[in-house]
């Protein structure tokens, strides 16, 4: 395990006060925070500057941490010594009480904090229960948490349908009240025409309930991996169909890849470049399935031999009055 | 390690097959009760129903009210700001769209 350095993490001396390491989180949160951030490693970035602020933010775990901070430097190997903690009284979770601490299905929840956190502070700052969902009346019989995970799934597996094995890890409590992380298989039959983003739910897979109440249920985000072929815009799917200068102004029947495999596809004569042929129906199965689409390319043929160059000079010939560039009007 | 099939059966897709009870929606987003009533306030949810006891929510509504949980808790922002951050998220996609189609 490393140690982490949370004021490095967060850009802020030491001796910031509770103030300066708030607006460096805030400002760290704004431009990294998963759901508004374009950066390509916004998710771990965010991670890492909301684990800091819940360290530092509250008044003893920043204290705690502090005091193992003067001992270790970033970067380096880090075990707590035993004990070490002995002298600090945690008194719960801190103002705004333990953000991201939603118990996580699954790796991907992007919720769980680092070991080295975990290690210093507990799995549960709170000291909740973090798999049960509490009534507000106090009532000893709590429902199971649901839990969320991500599952990324081929175009082609949504397209027809797939039985995926997905491994997920979740905390539990023992005996004794140690928590440690369980690894468990599902198999989960993933319905045909499931869109990316869209939401599986299997009931009773969430956190067991207490007192005879019901477990909770287990939900998947769905993603999608991106196909080099076919490209997915909503239930619609779309590739491009490169064409040779002569089918696409004659017309030519052409034999296309459809995720269904190979079909003839008639192209009409002068078709340009961009234009878009629709196989209807064809995309993600669905209450309103989706379409699929053909976007027409033109390529190029090579001008190599003495003989292609002659046929491009032929071609430019019949085509004396021609201006590709009569739209620009210079 | 222990090893579970979850049959095709109990697989349902949230979007198109399930609909919840304000308590539902809360388990399922990790939202509290009052930010969920906010945004029905705010208009971003649309529950079928009369009162809080009556209200069902579409399937759409836990992607959407993840969203808004995430938002409010990781940013500090009020209900009528998230609602704002979400529509100008949502304008971008649709433009992100559009831009990839051409």
């Amino acid at each position: 395990m490393e140690f982490k350095d949370y004021y490095d993490v967060l850009g802020v001396e030491r001796t910031a006060t509770r103030d300066e390491i708030k607006r460096a989180y805030r400002k760290l949160a704004r431009k990294f925070h998963p759901d508004v951030s374009s950066e390509p490693d916004a998710e771990a970035r965010f991670k890492a500057v909301a684990e800091a602020h819940e360290a530092l933010i509250d008044v003893e775990r920043r204290a705690a941490y502090d005091e193992i901070a003067r001992q270790h430097a970033n970067g380096q190997p880090f075990e707590p010594p035993p004990g070490w903690d002995s002298g600090f009284e945690y008194s719960g979770a801190g103002p705004g009480g333990m953000r991201g601490r939603q118990p996580g299905a699954g790796s991907a929840d992007g919720a769980d904090f680092s070991q080295f956190f975990e290690s210093l502070f507990g799995r549960d700052g709170a000291g909740d229960d973090p798999d049960v969902h509490r009534s507000r009346t106090g009532n000893a019989r709590a429902h199971g948490r649901d839990h969320h995970a991500k599952v990324a799934i081929d175009l082609l597996d949504a397209y027809r349908g797939a039985v995926r094995t997905i491994s997920l890890r979740t905390p539990t409590t023992d005996a004794a009240g140690q928590v440690t992380m369980q690894t468990r298989q599902l198999e989960v039959a993933v319905p045909k025409g499931v869109r990316h983003g869209q939401h599986l739910r299997l009931a009773g897979q969430g956190a067991p309930g207490q007192g005879g109440a019901p477990a909770g249920d287990l939900f998947l985000e769905i993603e999608i991996l991106p196909h080099p072929v076919f490209r997915l815009d909503g239930a619609d799917i779309q590739f491009e169909l490169p064409l040779a200068p002569w089918e696409a102004a004659l017309g030519a029947t052409v034999t296309v890849p459809t995720p269904d495999g190979s079909v003839q596809l008639g192209v009409p004569p002068g078709s340009g470049q961009g234009r878009r042929l629709r196989l209807k129906g064809k995309g993600l199965s669905g209450k309103v399935p989706g379409d699929l689409y053909a976007v027409l390319t033109i390529a190029l043929p090579p001008s190599a031999s003495e003989a292609e160059q002659a046929a491009y000079r032929a071609f430019a010939q019949a085509f004396a009055g021609f201006d590709a560039r009569a739209a620009l009007e210079v | 390690m222990t090893q579970s099939h979850v049959l095709a059966s109990t697989v349902l897709v949230v979007e198109e097959q399930v609909s919840f009870t304000l308590p539902a929606l809360c388990r399922a987003s990790g939202a509290e009760p009052e930010l969920l009533a906010a945004l029905v306030g705010e208009g971003l949810l649309e529950p079928s129903g009369q009162g809080l006891a009556d209200w069902a929510f579409g399937g759409d509504a836990l992607r959407q009210a993840r969203q808004a949980m995430r938002l409010a808790r990781d940013l500090d922002l009020d209900p009528s700001a998230v609602v704002l951050v979400m529509g100008l998220l949502a304008e971008i996609d649709r433009l992100r769209g559009q831009l990839a189609r051409h």
